[in-house]
């Protein structure tokens, strides 16, 4: 048995790297989620939503940066193993991040008459980098077994990643947009938001049932009923949102940011119910942290300035959105 | 035979030298903008703000570009080194950590303001956004070179089960040539600036553009390179030095010195053969590559005999080396000429104008030829002396690297071309901004400072 901070360094560390890819689900997620919305059929409409995500991208992708770069840093063996088994869906969703990420800007910059091929280059990208994702954290969460079964899961859960983030996009629109566009995204929201609902339940029943490990988590003892906790208020979330949407619009622009809180409390119960079923493994049912993590100095030398940067990460991360506070108008170039 | 560790390499080399590409620009041009910037806030001339406004949208192309070539290097290490991270992981992982809490959220966020928030925030904050995302890039820089040179000349460290732990974190940050790589980088990325600066400044005053702006970016431009060049050259020879006292072999590749000698002399031409072990075709200078290395012109440069199946490769080595060195002599040659030209006569003739348009992207070739000297001079290591390049690779099938690197190298085709030419759209599009009192209606059209056109 480990003690002192072997014990507990790999413990906190698994909290951070954790913590950097919930908040990437969610920033990059609407992000990303507004770039496979992007309709075909109106100019005016995509500039609107680009213009929703400019300043904040950048930031947002970092967020991926840091949950990488902690899985390196953290836990270099599972690190090189996760990434072994998921070569191929990372230089996809690579290729789509960089597709997206350049098209954003090449589309302001090239003449006209090209602005529309970036446009498309943009939603591809978004998608491709999706799915991708949502590809990977199926092949994850079974293991990275090379069944058929594994697969097929694998291919729902890209399915349901993608119904995820175009939800949180959509419902960002909701509260960063106004007018038609604004009517045009929640009923977008509220059609991902049953795609997603969806997806949640396929995904709660199925796993618990393929992995005998996830089973007697959650239901293996009489404690494990005060998880029930964690459905019983994420039904409650897609409940509230759905009516709000279904009554959509309302005077004044009521509640709306009551789409978005849902969408991020949806997401956090979710997450937190996957970290839940697979603690203490970094590779489901292969490695534990404790195996996984690094030397104990490297550790705490990362971890002095995480404790120091991370809380001004976080202030001047607010202080910008503060800046872009309200609804999206334009973005002015310079 | 094409296996997955010569495939890795293809497509590790590739994907570093496509991101440094925009490193390289970005580190200097956002330093040159706080300059413009300033500028305007003590002059107020609207002058400086033309130049602030062309070459901050160039910058946030860069930037772009910059960010997502990099995020897949983040992903490189674990897809294709594995062997790396579990060596050296524990020293590698944290410089790299540092890099991304202290520099890539602090330019990341502070770069929507820059870029978008003029109209949203005071002049003042949008000037410390500026300043903050100036010292994010070079930040970035600081740390990611920090680790390169620790690869090269590794300290403070122990092994222990064939694992590097760390000692001192001063010694592995503050490691021997860590000093000189970030100078002469820092360098570089200015050299290349000015030069893309003067490069776009001078087609836009060849294709008739009369405004003040690219005169005085031109200005501006030039002058930096020419206060750089210098800097550079002995930056680069400190360097130089260095090397020699931690990779004497490396040295004796970029010289193409095989057996021990004193008094070595300075091969200006040579077709190094490598299975003869000698140089043809030899066009040499007696003693001068021992009095450039020791200062001394009877000085022993030890020669790549000593190092049998120790050494890197040595063509490229040598070539590349030639490639930096005549790139940095040809460009200090122009910023001094075309910088005494501008001085007496307060512009430049066309085919000036020409000559620099043509060296627009020198920077580039002569960072990316400096890169190669450097990281193919440390083969066949990874890390000096502790760890081989071929130990750290990956398992992968073949085909799944050989998938990956054609992704990339199309992407990278693709989207090289793409900025280069957007450059030069950018720069005829501002042209057409003709007479000031056109300038919102022509403004619209051709050059939209928005992106979008919805009020
Ligand atoms: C604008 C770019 C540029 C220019 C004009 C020069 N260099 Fe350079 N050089 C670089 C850009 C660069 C670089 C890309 O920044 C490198 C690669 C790694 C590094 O730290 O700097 C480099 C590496 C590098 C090395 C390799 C050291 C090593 O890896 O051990 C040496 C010895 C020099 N340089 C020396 C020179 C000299 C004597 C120059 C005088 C003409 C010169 N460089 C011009
Ligand atoms: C930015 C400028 C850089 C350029 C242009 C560059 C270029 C190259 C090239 C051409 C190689 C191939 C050498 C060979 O195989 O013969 C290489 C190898 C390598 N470099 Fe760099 N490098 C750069 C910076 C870095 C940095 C900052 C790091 C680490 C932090 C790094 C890590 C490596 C590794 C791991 C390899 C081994 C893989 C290989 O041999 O291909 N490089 N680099
Ligand atoms: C193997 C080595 C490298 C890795 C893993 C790496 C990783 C990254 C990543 C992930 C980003 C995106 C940051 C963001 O999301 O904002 C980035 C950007 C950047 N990198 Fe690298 N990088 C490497 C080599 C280099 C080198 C050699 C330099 C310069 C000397 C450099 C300088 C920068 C700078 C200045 C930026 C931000 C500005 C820009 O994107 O243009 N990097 N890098």
């Amino acid at each position: 048995m480990l003690t002192g901070d072997a014990y507990w360094l790999p413990v906190i560390f698994i909290g951070l790297m954790g913590l950097a890819f919930l908040l990437y689900a969610i920033l990059d997620g609407y992000d990303l989620g507004v770039g496979i919305l992007l309709p075909n059929n109106s100019e005016p409409q995509r500039d609107l939503m680009i213009a929703s995500i400019g300043p904040f991208w950048d930031a947002n992708e970092t967020w991926l940066v840091l949950g990488v770069g902690l899985l390196l840093i953290a836990f270099p063996r599972a690190h090189g193993l996760i990434l072994y088994h998921l070569y191929l869906p990372v230089t996809l969703m690579l290729a789509g991040l960089i597709l997206r990420g350049v098209a954003f800007d090449f589309r302001a910059k090239v003449p006209p008459h090209n602005k529309q091929l970036w446009d498309r280059v943009f939603k591809g990208g978004s998608l491709l980098a999706t799915l991708a994702q949502g590809y990977m954290l199926g092949l994850f969460v079974v293991g990275f077994e090379s069944t058929f079964a594994s697969y097929a899961f694998a291919i729902l859960s890209a399915i349901c990643v993608t119904a995820g983030y175009s939800f949180i996009g959509a419902a960002w629109l909701v509260m960063k947009a106004d007018g038609e566009l604004q009517l045009r995204a929640a009923r977008w929201a509220r059609i991902c938001l049953w795609l997603t609902a969806l997806g949640i339940v396929a995904v709660s029943v199925v796993n618990p049932l393929t992995s005998a490990n996830v089973f007697a988590k959650w239901f293996g003892s009489l404690a494990a009923l005060g998880l029930l906790v964690i459905p019983v208020v994420c039904f409650f979330a897609v409940l509230i949102v759905d009516r709000y949407l279904a009554q959509f619009p309302f005077d004044n622009d009521f509640g709306c940011w009551i789409p978005f809180v849902g969408a991020v409390v949806i997401f956090i119960l979710s997450f937190l119910a996957l970290g839940y079923s697979f603690y203490p493994y970094v590779v489901p049912g292969q490695m534990d942290i404790w195996q996984a993590a690094s030397a104990s100095k490297s550790l705490w030398f990362i971890l002095v300035g995480a404790l120091i940067v991370l809380p001004a990460i976080i202030i001047y991360t607010i202080f910008s959105y503060r800046v872009f506070w309200g609804k999206t108008k334009e973005l002015t170039y310079y | 035979m094409v296996d997955t560790f010569l495939l890795s390499r293809i497509q590790f080399a590739a994907n570093i030298s496509f991101h440094i590409l925009f490193p390289t620009i970005t580190i200097a041009l956002c330093w040159f903008l706080l300059f413009f910037r300033i500028k305007y806030n003590r002059t107020g001339d609207e002058v400086w703000m033309r130049c602030y406004r062309f070459w901050v949208k160039i910058f946030a192309l860069s930037f772009a570009l910059g960010v997502v070539s990099g995020i897949t290097m983040s992903f490189q290490f674990g897809t294709n080194w594995p062997g790396y991270m579990e060596t050296v992981g524990n020293i590698a992982g944290p410089l790299l950590g540092y890099e991304v809490l202290t520099a890539f959220f602090l330019e990341a966020t502070f770069l929507g303001i820059m870029l978008f928030g003029i109209n949203r925030v005071s002049p003042r904050v949008h000037t410390i956004a500026t300043v903050l995302v100036a010292i994010g890039t070079s930040l970035s820089a600081f740390w990611i070179l920090a680790l390169n040179s620790w690869m090269q000349t590794p300290t403070g460290y122990e092994m222990r089960d064939g694992v590097a732990y760390p000692l001192s974190w001063w010694a592995v940050i503050f490691n021997p040539s860590m000093p000189y790589r970030v100078a002469h980088m820092l360098l570089a990325s200015g050299i290349t600036a000015a030069f893309l600066i003067a490069g776009i400044s001078a087609y836009r005053l060849l294709r008739g553009d009369h405004k003040p702006a690219p005169q005085l970016a031109l200005k501006v431009g030039l002058l930096a390179a020419a206060v750089l060049l210098p800097m550079q050259v002995l930056v680069g020879d400190l360097h130089g030095l260095n090397t020699l006292k931690h990779q004497p072999a490396k040295i004796a590749a970029m010289e193409a010195v095989w057996e021990t000698t004193a008094g070595a002399p300075f091969t200006v031409f040579a077709l190094p053969n490598e299975i003869d072990r000698i140089n043809r075709y030899a066009l040499e200078i007696p003693g001068a590559a021992s009095f450039i290395l020791t200062h001394d012109w009877r000085g022993e440069v030890k020669g790549l005999n000593e190092f049998a199946g120790e050494h890197p490769p040595v063509a490229p080595v040598f070539f590349s080396f030639r490639l930096m060195l005549g790139m940095g002599m040809l460009m200090w040659l122009v910023a001094w000429t075309f910088g005494w030209m501008m001085w007496k006569k307060k512009s430049l003739p066309v085919w000036a104008l020409r000559v620099l348009v043509l060296m627009t992207f020198s920077g580039w070739i002569a960072t990316l030829s400096g890169w190669y000297v450097t990281e193919i001079g440390r083969q066949p290591y990874l890390v000096y002396g502790v760890l081989k390049t071929s130990e750290a690779v990956t398992s992968l099938a073949r085909e799944n690297v050989g998938f990956s690197l054609a992704v990339y190298l199309t992407l990278y085709v693709a989207l090289l071309t793409a900025y280069i030419s957007t450059l030069f759209v950018m720069a005829r599009k501002s042209v057409l901004v003709d007479r000031p009192e056109d300038l919102p209606s022509l403004q619209e059209r051709h050059n939209p400072l928005t992106q979008n056109t919805q009020e």
